[in-house]
């Protein structure tokens, strides 16, 4: 069916050379995304050459710095903001830095808490 | 309602909607549905409306611009909530970032349900609000001036994450 | 020589229902530079995962946007399908497959429509959603939903079309071919059309294929992307075509919308013709344990849906990447130079889904 998916793990310190390395495959920047796994944060990145996906998977903790991948890939500046405002990892030196309005929540970071609405009668909690 | 003593022109505004209940607000402007046979006409300037369409809920950002849409509509004026997250949260209710429906923050007149309205009852809804337009006129009703102020952030706002 | 002034575009523009807000540089007449902002949708329903059981979030999956939305919903239970090893009935791929094409009709017709209201054309958009009430008539018919349909479920559809209406949808599309010939022929042709697009908003190939754009955005720049090519679903067994068009400007991008309706039509017709008969849908037990990036394209180009179980009835994390998204760094190099009477022109040729974008 479906092309198969293998995530390789690599370290905070090697995502812009595989960036750099990406991009002079010739892959697109198909998109970063977090997840919150206990109290780690996961970060991938996914890049597309001709339908067959290279992905990477860092670790990270809260506060954490992760560096930029917009001077390799300039789009990156919109995952980038997406992961700073919804999780709080600080990503240090974006092209367009909206430092924390590029979304604007209720909840600061809202994605590295459990929320619960207390004050609503139709929850399921 | 025999005739419409005036031709009444509505303001719609998406609130964080899906889209689905927008584009049967604009479906209704087109010939399948037409509501300009009943002299309605979708503008984009808030002094010129007489009806507020509203889709989706409240959500942190767009507050002050429903507020805003809302304080500078001339009297008479009328709101329709249209479509289930406009009237109660709808399935997004739940959501961090949704404060519910549009009555939390403005005096809602005509609620349409469903998800997505249909364009049947978006027609209904604004017919129904002609009926409250008309009403208001005639009574000289003054719509209040809507402010936030007592709008806190959430309490666990600080909590979450980074500074 | 002359000062800079920041004009707003947006959140509520009567060029779009929906809220886009832009901060423009200008300089004169001239647009310099592009701030985004986005939020004014955001309701964070990924995080409804943690309250949903995965069966259920279809229907919220299915929300995020309203004029995609069953693509939505197909993308999702594709991926939970794929980490729970499912054999989806094959019926029930090839009706999928049709009802994704009938939504890619409506969502073109829809935008070129907007696409001529925002020109000043308002005959044109008139025309154009007289048109689609006939794609929506066939896809309430047959899901019970206009625009919402809630027909994908893990496992299948709801519901199955006969072989009858199967016939009556295909003739129904043939006979509209040509209103949609004449409707195309003023997008292709049109003098002062032409004179609108033309040379307007020019994106490189060089530059959509490194900014990431997908869809008819970087299809009509020259970078062949097209998800439907990897053969989900049915799209294996269908032969056709993406449209290609080379010159990169507000004509070519709309000039591949045009031609893709078309492209829709044939597959939806292939897929009538080689529909098997068989089950639509098959029983789901457990839970997904695993990650998968699932793709499918979408009337506005690639979207991804990541989700990860860990085999409990809540998924630990679904995030979209929507085609909007991944369109707003073209769309602001598009942007720079240009007219400040170009913008919502050029803005709505990347076709934008906020909805989608912000989720």
């Amino acid at each position: 069916m479906m092309e198969p998916q293998l995530i390789t793990p690599i370290g905070v310190g090697d995502v812009v050379t595989k960036a750099e390395q990406a991009k002079r495959d010739g892959n697109r920047l198909v998109q970063i995304g977090c997840t919150k796994i206990g109290d780690d944060f996961e970060i991938i990145y996914v890049y597309d050459k001709n339908y067959q996906m290279t992905s990477y998977r860092i670790t990270v903790k809260q506060d954490d710095e992760i560096p930029s991948i917009s001077g390799v890939y300039f789009g990156a500046f919109v995952y980038e903001n997406e992961i700073h405002d919804l999780y709080g990892i600080h990503v240090k030196g974006i092209n367009i830095d909206f430092k924390g309005t590029f979304y604007k929540t209720v909840i600061k970071h809202p994605f590295s808490v459990t929320i619960v609405k207390e004050d609503d009668s139709c929850q399921n909690k | 309602m025999t005739y419409l003593a005036k031709s009444p022109w509505i303001i719609h505004y998406d609130a964080s909607s899906c889209n689905g209940c927008d584009i049967e607000i604009l479906a209704c402007l087109t010939p399948m549905y037409d509501v300009e046979r009943f002299g309605i006409i979708n503008t984009g300037n808030p002094k010129h409306a007489d009806i507020f369409v509203v889709t989706g809920s409240i959500n942190e950002a767009n507050r002050e611009v429903i507020q805003n849409i809302y304080n500078q509509m001339p009297d008479p004026k009328v709101v329709v909530a249209v479509g289930i997250c406009a009237c109660s949260g709808g399935v997004f209710r739940e959501c961090y970032n949704i404060a519910g429906g549009i009555d939390k923050l403005i005096p809602v007149d005509v609620y349409v349900p469903g998800c997505a309205a249909r364009p049947e009852s978006i027609i209904d809804g604004i017919v129904t609000a002609l009926g409250v337009l008309e009403e208001k006129r005639k009574n000289r009703v003054s719509s209040p001036m809507v402010t936030d102020h007592d709008h806190k952030a959430h309490h666990k706002h600080a909590e979450g994450g980074a500074q | 020589m002359s000062k800079q002034i920041t004009v707003p575009f947006g959140p509520q523009h009567p060029v779009l229902p929906e809220p886009l807000h832009l901060d423009l540089v200008l300089e004169d007449e001239k647009v310099v530079d592009v701030i985004p902002t986005i939020g004014y949708v955001h309701r964070g329903l990924e995080k409804l995962v943690e309250k949903r059981e995965f069966t259920e979030y279809v229907f919220i999956a299915e929300r995020i946007c309203g004029i995609c939305s069953f693509i939505h919903s197909q993308t999702y239970v594709q991926g939970i399908e794929q980490i729970m090893g499912l054999e989806v009935p094959e019926r029930a791929q090839y009706l999928r497959t049709i009802w994704s094409e009938y939504s890619r009709l409506h969502s073109h017709l829809l935008w070129l429509g907007l696409f001529a209201d925002s020109m000043g054309f308002e005959s044109v958009f008139m025309n154009a959603w007289r048109l689609r009430e006939h794609i929506l008539d066939d896809l309430e018919a047959t899901t019970g939903g206009r625009v919402i349909q809630g027909v994908c479920k893990v496992g299948g559809v709801r519901r199955d079309i006969s072989p009858e209406k199967l016939d009556e949808m295909v003739r129904g599309l043939k006979g509209m071919e040509h209103e949609l010939q004449d409707l195309s022929k003023v997008f292709l042709h049109d003098n002062s059309i032409q004179h609108r697009l033309r040379g307007i908003g020019v994106l490189s190939k060089e530059d959509a294929y490194q900014l990431g754009a997908v869809g008819p955005s970087a299809r009509g720049s020259g970078v062949a992307i097209d998800i439907r090519e990897t053969g989900y679903a049915a799209f294996g067994k269908i032969n056709f075509k993406p449209v290609v068009e080379y010159e990169g400007d507000c004509y070519a991008r709309c000039a591949v919308r045009v031609k893709e309706m078309f492209t829709s039509i044939d597959i939806i017709e292939q897929c009538a013709k080689k529909i098997p008969d068989g089950p639509v849908d098959m029983k789901v037990t457990g839970a997904p344990d695993g990650e998968y990036f699932s793709r499918a394209e979408q009337p506005r180009g690639e979207v991804i849906h990541y989700i990860k179980g860990n085999g409990k009835k809540n998924l630990v994390r679904h995030r979209v990447r929507t085609p909007t998204f991944t369109n707003i760094p073209p769309l602001v190099t598009l942007l720079k130079g240009c007219d400040l009477a170009d913008v919502p022109v050029i803005v709505l040729t990347i076709d934008p889904c906020i909805g989608c974008a912000e989720r």
